[in-house]
Parts: C-alpha cells; structure tokens; sequence
C-alpha cells in the first residue's frame, strides 16, 4: 500500500477503515457520523458564520478556524437524515484537530479516496468529502490573509 | 403470490391504484408471504441508521448501476442483485426511500426495465413512514437468497436515449427539474453540487413541470383531479400522447413518469435518463434558455 504520508489522527482512522470488510466500513462510517462533534455554543448560536458545502448533496456546513497558537478546527453540521455526509464530516472535524497550519495544508485534498470506500459508498459521493477538504483550506487561507 | 392489493379509497381515482400501497397498509402486511420491501435512498448510509422491519436495501449508485458503462446492470447483473435479496420473480416488491420517493421510483423504473410484474411505491415514502412514528430497526435484515431468472432489459419501452429526444420532437417533452435549471441560471437543482454539464438550459419544446407540483405537503401524490389540472390542463399532455421526461441525471424524472404512467394511464410514457447530464453536455444539439419552451429545430 503506497500510502501517504497523513498526520497521525488521519492516518489511525485510514487504517482502520482499511482493517476491515467493505460492509464493516460503511457501519464504521456510520459510527462517524453519530459521533459528529457538536457546535460550539458561540457557533451553534450564529449559523450564518458557517459555510454550505456545495459539493455536497446534502446541507452540511462546516467552518474552520485557526487558534490562537495557530492550530485549525473544523465544525461541521448535517442533518441526521443525511448520514453519510455527517460521517464525512466527522472524519475531518476528528481528523484534521488540533494540526498546525502547515500540517493541516500537507492532508491531499484527494485523501477521502484513501479509505476504502470507493466502492461502498462510490467515487461521485466520496468527492463530497473532497469538496469539504477543498472548503476547508480555503477558509484557512481566508482566516491567515484576514487574521 | 401476489400480495393483496391495497383499496384504500384514497388511490381509487388512479389509473393503476395497484401500484401504491399506504404506510397503513405497509404496517398491516409486513411479513406477508410473497412480499418484499425495498428501501432505495439518495443517501447510502440511511438505511443502516434504521430502515422498515424486513426491508432490503437497494442502492442506486453500488448496485443499479453498472461500474464502469454509464448503464444499468444487465439481466445477469439484476437476478444476482435482487436474487441475492431473496426476492423472486413474482414476489411482491414495494419500494419506499428519502427524498420523497426519489430513488424509490428510479428503483420501480429500473425494476420495469427488467420486466418484473408487481413491484409498488410506498406512497409518502420514508418521511411519511417515520412523521407517523412507525416502526424501525437497524437489525440486519436476513432474508436467504433466491434464484432470479435472467431476463434481458428491455429499454424499448419506457426509457428514452438521447437519439430518441432528438426524434421525438413534435411531441411533448416535459422537463421536471426547478425552474432555475429549466431557464438556465444554474445547472442542478438549487442546494445541489454543479456538476457534469457544460451548457445550461432546457431541451426545445419542453414544458417545465418541477416533479415536486405531483407531491401533497404530507410527501403522498396528490389526488387525480389535482394531477390532471397540473399535467393534462397545465402542460398540454392529451390522450395517446407520447412524453418523454427528463430531468438531471434521471431519478426525479422518474418519479413523474411514475405519476404519468400509474397515476394518470399515459401508455406511451419514456424517462430519458441520460438527462440534463448528457443533453447539456452533448455537442451540437439544440438547448433553450429563458422561461419559454421555445420552438423545435427544423429536421
């Protein structure tokens, strides 16, 4: 396996998707997106501070900040009829807190095609997850230009 | 083995009532012989999350699809699909789904392509099924596999190439998708992703009938006199009329051929199912922007 190089978060939840069957990778996915993190109070309070995903087929709106000592966070929303992308995004917000902004920007945008779900979930829904990536750095890019 | 039809007066002004059964009649048959009930949803985890007791999941990407030709899956590929959900070739299949039925009716007209006799939409599909608080299992549903003939598909007669739309002008097209795909503003439905077409607009001639006017608030299809005003008086359609409807990539125009067909009796009903994703992708054929249908190109 030719795998990339992926901060250790990233990289723990790739192998264990790919430990297991395809039919065990999509209840995994299904565990993700239960476990979605919620909102913070101070964004759950104003929805309009996060940004709709369009890739996606189904409303998810994610922000992603950067802290005060330059680590990035990603919150993410979904409606609970649309489990697969609540899974997507809590892969992201899981797998990509707390990097640095240098670590954060190394992740491929392509990495969701990693995890063995090409075939479970099929390539046009996985590029949803992409788009999250794509949103994601930009908004890291907007936060360090405006800081 | 056919399963009891359902009589509910509710369906009794429909041409082909036989092709919808209530959620109170779902819950009373559950577990009947002869039936199996589908769950076909846009999203692919949805059904993992708690699905209809008994219910197989059919999902329209993985497995109607072909992999590799943009396609369904042939004859052999169906009876190992459905076999393999131990569903036989005359058992009695309701299909249910989000999306107000959606995926459900692309699912049924998939199921027609290969000739299977009975299968039937769940009228109000997953919404109205959970709003009434029925009930729901994530236990993996076990049902052993069965041998399905191999039957070839037959696309002759209910679904339509883009060859056939080109010769198919002169009759009515019917466009179901939002009225911003239909004038060209934007390529897919609002709140989707754009994708995969490189011009925006509509196919000459087509009347612009969003699948959604078919649909009541409560997600069931609307009484036939409601229906009739929308496509007979409002689109034009007449008697022996032969449609071809089309919407982006074929599932919503699904759920309006369902609603011509079984609803309302239209015999000589297509679904061109390469849609707006071919069409408006597609060198040199004709498109019209604006809100007008606009005029068909001179053969």
């Amino acid at each position: 396996m030719s795998a990339t190089e992926l901060p250790p978060a990233l990289a723990e939840i790739r192998d264990d998707f790919l430990a297991i069957t395809k039919q065990e990778r999509l209840q995994l996915l299904l565990e993700f997106s239960r476990d979605l993190p919620a909102l913070p109070e101070r964004l759950a309070d104003h929805p309009e501070l996060l940004e709709r995903v369009e890739e996606c087929q189904s409303p998810v709106f994610i922000i992603t900040e950067v802290d005060e000592a330059g680590h990035v966070h990603l919150h993410a929303t979904a409606p609970q009829e649309a489990p697969t992308t609540r899974g997507f995004a809590s892969i992201l917000a899981q797998g990509l807190d707390g990097l640095t902004i240098d670590a954060f920007f190394a992740v491929p945008d392509d990495f969701p095609f990693e995890l063995g779900l090409t075939e479970a979930v099929s390539p046009l829904r996985l590029r949803g997850m992409v788009g999250m990536i794509g949103r994601a750095k930009r908004q890291v890019r907007a936060a360090i230009a405006a800081p | 083995m056919s399963v009891a039809r359902d009589d509910s007066p509710a369906f009794a002004g429909y041409a082909h009532p036989e092709r919808l059964v209530s959620t109170e009649w779902l819950a009373e048959h559950l577990g009947d012989e002869g039936l199996v009930v589908v769950e076909s949803d846009e999203d692919v985890l949805l059904y993992e999350t708690g699905h209809i007791p008994g219910a197989v999941k059919v999902d329209w990407h993985t497995e109607l699809n072909d992999p590799v030709t943009r396609d369904y899956v042939d004859g052999a590929g169906f009876a190992a699909l459905v076999g393999g959900k131990g569903i036989s070739r005359d058992s009695t299949v309701v299909i249910y789904g989000d999306k107000t039925n959606w995926w459900a009716a692309y699912a049924l007209w998939v199921f027609t392509l290969f000739g299977h006799e009975d299968v039937r939409l769940l009228d109000g599909g997953r919404a109205k099924w959970e709003a009434e608080g029925r009930e729901y299992t994530t236990e993996p549903t076990v049902r052993e596999a069965v041998d399905y003939p191999v039957v070839e598909r037959d696309d002759s007669a209910v679904r339509a190439f883009k060859e056939d739309v080109l010769a198919h002008f002169g009759n009515p097209l019917i466009d179901v998708r939002s009225p911003e795909e239909y004038s060209g503003e934007r390529t897919t439905a609002p709140a989707y992703p754009e994708e995969s077409a490189l011009r925006a607009g509509h196919i000459p001639t087509a009347q612009s009938v969003p699948w959604g006017k078919a649909v009541a608030e409560n997600g069931t299809f609307k009484p036939v006199g409601e229906l009739d005003a929308i496509y007979r008086d409002g689109a034009g359609l007449a008697e022996g009329d032969d449609v071809i409807a089309y919407c982006r990539i074929g599932e919503r125009s699904s759920h309006t051929w369902f609603v011509l067909t079984h609803l309302l009796g239209f015999e000589g009903v297509r679904n061109y199912d390469g849609s707006w994703t071919e069409w408006g992708s597609a060198v040199r054929v004709p498109i019209v922007t604006g809100t007008e249908p606009g005029e068909a190109p001179v053969k």
